[in-house]
C-alpha cells in the first residue's frame, strides 16, 4: 500500500493524494443510503496523462478504481466498493473549446454544470447547454455518462444524446477517442462512425474513465416563460403530457405530485418550459400550447393556474434549487430517489406505485417525472430521511429497493441504481445483453480494476 | 457543541462551493486543497464525525477546520435555507471546541498567545502602534467627533500603514473631526473571535468598550472591515453601542463636497472583502468613490458583490497562513481573475485583502502590468493631478 501511494504521490504531487482518515471518511458515502465502503485512497489528477498514469499503476498493481464527478448521484456508485481508490475527477474541469457556428462545447469531464454555464452566459450569450436540476457543482462528464437530463431534455432527449464524442482512458491505460473527433479536428458528432461512446455510457464507472467530452449547445432565447397544467385526474396525465410534447415547441416539462404518507395532497401538476427570441413569437408558442391541451380545458378536466410573477421566476431557475431543499424536508440532511426511466404511458401506473409504498412505509413520496423527447420519462419517487437516525435512514433504504423492484415489475429500469438495484435489473434482463456486458468488459478490463461490485451479479 | 443539532442537516450537495452566479469556485479552502473534505459541507461532515466519535481531532482535522476564511461565501450559496445562516457559526462553534482542548495549530496558538501578551498579532511593543501617524499631524482622541480605529494590521504592516496614513490624510483634508488611541489601542477581536478563542475576543472587546466608554467616544471609523464587523455586530451584545463605520463609508459621504478630485486614469476594479461584503451588506459605497474619480475606467469582475472570491486572508487565515501559498491559493486566483478582465488596478478596502493580493501579484509575476491600491490611496492620487 505504501509503494502504491508514493507512486500516486510521485504522478500527482503529494498535495493531490490522500490516505488520511479524513478523506477515506468522506470518500465512503455520498448523501444517500447506501452504506459507507472506504478507499484506501484518494487520488486527483489534473490531466489525462495523470489519469493514464494512475491507470496503468492500478492495472499493473490490480487495485480497483472508481472514477468519481461530483459525487452526486445519490445511489452509492462512487463508494469503493472493493477497496482501491476514489479518483475526483473535479481538478479536470477546464472548457477547452466552444464551437458557437456549430454549436458544441468541448470540456474536461471533471468541469462543474454551474461553471459552464456561467461561462457560456459570459462568452457565448446566445447559448446554453441542458443543465440538470442536480447541484451545480455536479460535473459534465458524470452527469452525461448517467444518461442525466435536465432543461433542454425536450429538444435533445437524454443527455447522453446530446454527447458528440469523448476522451477516455481505457483501463488497460490506453487513451482512445470516440465519435468524429476521432477521424477529424472537430467534435460535432458520434455520427457516421460505429458508436464507441456507448462503450462508456451507463455503466457506472466500469469501463473506463472518461476524461474530455463534447456536448451539444442550444439556442439561449432572450424571452422565456413557464406555464403549469394542472388536472385532478391522474389518468390523464399521459395523454396531456403526449399533447404537450407533440408540439415539439417545449425546452422542459416536468410533472410532479406528492404523496404524503399514503394521502395524495395535491394535484398533479405539469410544469412546461418555453423560449422564443421574440415576444411574438413567445405568445404564439403559448397559445399553441394552449392549444394543444383545449380538450381538457374545454371539458374542465384541466386548466392551466394563474401564475404570480414570483413563482414563475421560481420555475424559471435552471438548475432549480428546489430539488435540494427537499433534503431538509425533515430538517434531517437527507433524500434518496428512485429515478426510474419508463415510457409516458406507464405516468397513472408508476404513481399508483409510488402510493403503495407510500402507505405500506409509512413515509412519504414525492413523484416527479421529467418528460425526455416525446417518448419517455425519469419518473423518480423521492424518500427523505432524517440523517441523524439511523432508523429513518434504513426506513428509506428499504422503501427504495422495493420501489426498484416494483418499477422493474411495471416496466420501466431504475436509472443510475444502486449496486443492489443493478442485481436486480439484470434479473429482468435478458440473459445474452448480460452476457455481453460481460464479455466486453472482460475485454476492456480484463484484471476487473474499474469500479468493481458494480454491474455484477455475485 | 454549539449549533450541534444543525450539522447532520448539511446535506453535502455542494452549491457552496461555488458563488451565487456560478462563475468559478468559491470556497477559499476547497479551492486550495481541492478534496471534499476542505469544502464547507465536507467540513462540516467532518465535524460530526468527530462529535460522533468517527474521527479524531487529527492535525489534518485541524488543518480543515482552521483554513476557513469565514468568508461567508458559503452562507450566500447553500442549499439548504435552513442552515444556511449558520454554517459559519457552526465553524467557530467547533474552533470554540478545539481551543479549549488547548491542542492548537501552532500558527494559530502562537497568533493568539501574542495578542494575550501584547495586544496585538505582530510580536511589537504597544508604544509603537501609534507610529503609522508619524508625521502626520494626526491627534490622539480628545473629545472630536469620530474615533479612527486602525488596527492591527493597519498599525503594524507597512502595507496596511500607508493604507491607514492614506485615509487619515484624507480625513485630515476634509476637515473631518477625529482622533486616535495611538499606543492605547488595542487588538479589535474580530479575527481572535472567528478563530474560537471566545473568552479572549470577550476580553479584548469589553477592554475596547470600557476605553472607548471611557474617553466618551460615540462614533467610531474603522480602517479594518474586520474591527468594523467586531464593534458593529459583536460589541453591542457585550454593551458597546456606538456608531461605527467603515471609511469607505464616510469617504463616500464627503467625496464629492469636501474632496475636490483630479483624474486617475487606469482601468480599476474592485475586490470585496467579505468582512464588507457578505457579512455587512456594504457593496455600493466603495463602488460609488471609484466612480465618482474623474478619468477611472471603472469594471467588475465576474465575481463581484455577493459573489466576490475572498482572498484567503479572513478567519484568522492572514496570520496562521493556511490559504496563503500555492497556484490555487485564492489570492493568486483573485489576480489572475483581475488580469483576465484587463484590471491595471485592484481597489481593495481592507488592510489584509491589501497584503494578500499584493503578494498574489509578485507571486503571479504581475508586478509591471497590475497594482494593488486601497480606495483611499487612489482617492488621494486623483486628488495630486488636482492640485
Ligand atoms: C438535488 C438533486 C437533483 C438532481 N437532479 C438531477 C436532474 O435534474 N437531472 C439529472 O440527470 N440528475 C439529477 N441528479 C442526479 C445527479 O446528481 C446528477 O445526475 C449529477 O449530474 C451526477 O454527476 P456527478 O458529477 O455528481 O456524478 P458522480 O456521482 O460523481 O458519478 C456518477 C457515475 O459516473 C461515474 N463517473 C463520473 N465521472 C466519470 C468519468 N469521468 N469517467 C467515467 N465514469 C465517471 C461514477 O463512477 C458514477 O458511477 C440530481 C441529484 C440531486 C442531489
Ligand atoms: S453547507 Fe449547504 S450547500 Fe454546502 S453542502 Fe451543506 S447543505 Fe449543501
Ligand atoms: S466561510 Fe468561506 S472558506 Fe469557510 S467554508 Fe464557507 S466558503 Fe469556505
Amino acid at each position: 500500500m505504501e509503494k502504491i501511494y508514493n507512486e500516486l504521490k510521485d504522478i500527482v504531487g503529494a498535495e493531490f493524494v490522500s490516505n488520511q482518515p479524513e478523506e477515506l471518511f468522506i470518500y465512503s458515502r455520498d448523501m444517500g443510503t447506501m452504506l459507507p465502503a472506504a478507499p484506501d485512497f484518494v487520488v486527483m489528477p489534473d490531466s489525462t496523462e495523470e489519469v493514464q498514469k494512475i491507470v496503468l499503476l492500478a492495472n499493473r498493481e490490480g487495485v480497483p478504481v472508481v472514477p468519481m464527478g461530483g459525487g452526486l448521484v445519490l445511489s452509492g456508485l462512487t463508494r469503493a466498493l472493493k477497496g482501491g481508490m476514489v479518483m475526483d475527477l473535479k481538478r479536470m474541469n477546464r472548457i477547452l473549446e466552444v464551437n458557437e457556428t456549430s454549436r458544441y462545447a468541448l470540456v474536461e469531464a471533471g468541469t462543474s454544470q454551474g461553471i459552464l454555464q456561467a461561462y457560456l452566459k459570459r462568452h457565448h450569450p446566445g447559448l446554453k447547454h441542458s443543465i440538470p436540476d442536480a447541484p451545480p457543482i455536479a460535473t459534465v462528464g458524470g452527469n452525461v455518462l448517467i444518461h442525466g437530463s435536465g432543461h433542454l431534455s425536450q429538444i435533445g432527449g437524454f443527455h447522453s444524446e446530446m454527447l458528440n464524442g469523448m476522451e477516455a482512458v481505457l483501463p488497460t491505460g490506453e487513451i482512445v477517442k470516440t465519435g468524429s473527433c476521432s477521424a477529424s479536428p472537430y467534435w460535432f458528432s458520434r455520427a457516421p462512425l460505429p458508436d464507441l461512446s456507448g462503450l462508456f455510457i451507463g455503466w457506472a464507472g466500469t469501463t473506463g474513465i472518461v476524461t474530455k467530452l463534447s456536448i451539444k449547445l442550444f439556442p439561449a432565447h432572450p424571452y422565456n416563460d413557464a406555464r403549469v397544467f394542472i388536472t385532478g385526474d391522474i389518468e390523464l396525465i399521459a395523454d396531456v403530457l403526449h399533447r404537450l410534447t407533440g408540439t415539439q415547441l417545449t425546452e422542459d416539462i416536468t410533472a410532479g405530485v406528492s404523496c404524503i404518507i399514503g394521502r395524495v395532497q395535491i394535484f398533479p401538476m405539469v410544469i412546461i418550459n418555453y423560449g422564443a427570441d421574440t415576444k411574438e413569437e413567445l405568445t404564439w408558442k403559448r397559445n399553441l400550447i394552449r392549444a394543444s391541451v383545449k380538450k381538457y380545458i374545454d371539458d374542465k378536466t384541466g386548466g392551466f393556474a394563474p401564475l404570480p410573477p414570483a413563482s414563475r421566476a421560481d420555475l424559471l431557475k435552471a438548475p432549480n434549487p428546489q430539488p435540494t431543499q427537499v433534503a431538509d424536508e425533515k430538517k434531517g440532511g437527507g433524500f434518496e430517489y428512485v429515478g426510474s426511466i419508463m415510457p409516458i404511458e406507464l405516468f397513472a401506473g408508476a404513481y399508483n406505485i409510488g402510493v403503495e409504498i407510500s402507505k405500506k412505509f409509512g413515509i412519504d413520496n414525492l413523484m416527479a417525472a421529467r418528460i425526455i423527447g416525446g417518448h419517455c420519462m425519469m419518473f423518480s419517487y423521492t424518500y427523505t430521511f432524517n440523517r441523524a437516525i439511523d432508523a429513518d435512514v434504513d426506513l428509506a433504504r428499504n422503501a427504495l429497493h422495493e420501489t426498484n423492484n416494483a418499477v422493474l415489475k411495471l416496466g420501466g429500469i431504475p436509472w443510475k441504481a444502486e449496486a443492489p438495484a443493478q442485481k436486480e435489473i439484470i434479473k429482468h434482463m435478458d440473459p445474452n445483453t448480460f452476457q455481453l456486458m460481460n464479455r466486453l468488459r472482460s475485454v476492456l478490463d480484463p484484471k476487473g480494476i474499474m469500479n468493481p461490485g458494480n454491474w455484477e451479479v455475485g | 457543541m454549539k449549533h450541534e443539532e444543525l450539522l447532520h442537516r448539511c446535506f453535502r450537495c455542494g452549491w457552496c462551493k461555488l458563488p451565487v452566479n456560478f462563475m468559478d469556485i468559491n470556497c477559499p479552502s476547497y479551492l486550495k486543497y481541492r478534496f471534499e473534505t476542505y469544502s464547507p459541507g465536507g467540513r462540516l461532515w467532518l465535524l460530526r464525525a468527530w462529535l460522533t466519535g468517527d474521527l479524531d481531532a487529527s492535525d489534518r482535522f485541524k488543518e480543515v477546520l482552521f483554513s476557513c476564511a469565514t468568508c461567508k461565501n458559503c452562507v450566500e450559496a447553500c442549499g439548504i435555507p435552513g442552515i444556511k445562516d449558520h454554517l459559519v457559526d457552526m465553524i467557530i462553534a467547533a474552533r470554540e471546541e478545539i481551543v479549549n482542548t488547548g491542542k492548537l495549530p501552532p500558527s494559530i496558538r502562537n497568533y493568539l498567545t501574542e495578542i494575550y501578551n501584547r495586544g496585538n498579532p505582530f510580536k511589537k511593543p504597544q508604544s509603537e502602534r501609534g507610529d503609522w501617524a508619524k508625521g502626520l499631524d494626526v491627534p490622539v482622541y480628545n473629545g472630536q467627533e469620530y474615533l479612527f480605529y486602525a488596527g492591527d494590521v493597519g498599525s503594524f504592516d507597512e502595507s496596511g500603514i500607508k493604507m491607514t496614513r492614506a485615509v487619515a490624510s484624507l480625513f485630515l483634508n476634509a476637515g473631518i473631526s477625529f482622533g486616535i488611541l495611538g499606543e492605547n489601542e488595542t487588538s479589535d477581536g474580530n479575527d481572535v473571535n472567528a478563530l474560537g478563542e471566545k473568552a479572549l475576543s470577550e476580553h479584548l472587546a469589553v477592554n475596547n468598550i470600557d476605553q472607548f466608554t471611557k474617553r466618551g467616544i460615540a462614533r467610531i471609523i474603522t480602517l479594518s472591515p474586520h474591527a468594523f464587523n467586531a464593534m458593529k455586530n459583536a460589541y453591542p451584545l457585550l454593551g458597546g453601542k456606538f456608531e461605527v463605520y467603515h471609511y469607505t463609508q464616510m469617504l463616500n459621504k464627503i467625496i464629492k463636497d469636501k474632496l475636490p478630485l483630479g483624474s486617475f486614469k487606469a482601468r480599476v476594479t474592485y475586490h470585496d472583502p467579505c468582512y464588507l461584503g457578505r457579512w455587512n451588506g456594504v457593496y455600493l459605497e466603495p463602488r460609488n468613490i471609484l466612480q465618482s474619480v474623474p478619468g477611472l475606467d471603472y469594471m467588475e469582475m465576474g465575481r463581484n458583490m455577493n459573489s466576490a472570491l475572498c482572498c484567503g486572508g479572513g478567519g484568522g487565515n492572514y496570520f496562521s497562513d493556511m490559504l496563503g501559498s500555492g497556484q490555487d491559493s485564492s489570492a493568486r486566483r483573485r489576480v489572475r481573475e483581475a488580469e483576465e478582465y484587463g484590471a491595471e488596478v485592484v481597489a481593495v478596502a481592507c488592510p489584509i485583502c491589501k497584503k494578500m493580493l499584493e503578494d498574489a501579484v509578485k507571486d503571479e509575476g504581475l508586478e509591471n502590468q497590475m497594482r494593488v491600491m486601497d480606495v483611499a490611496q487612489i482617492v488621494i492620487e486623483a486628488k495630486r493631478k488636482q492640485a
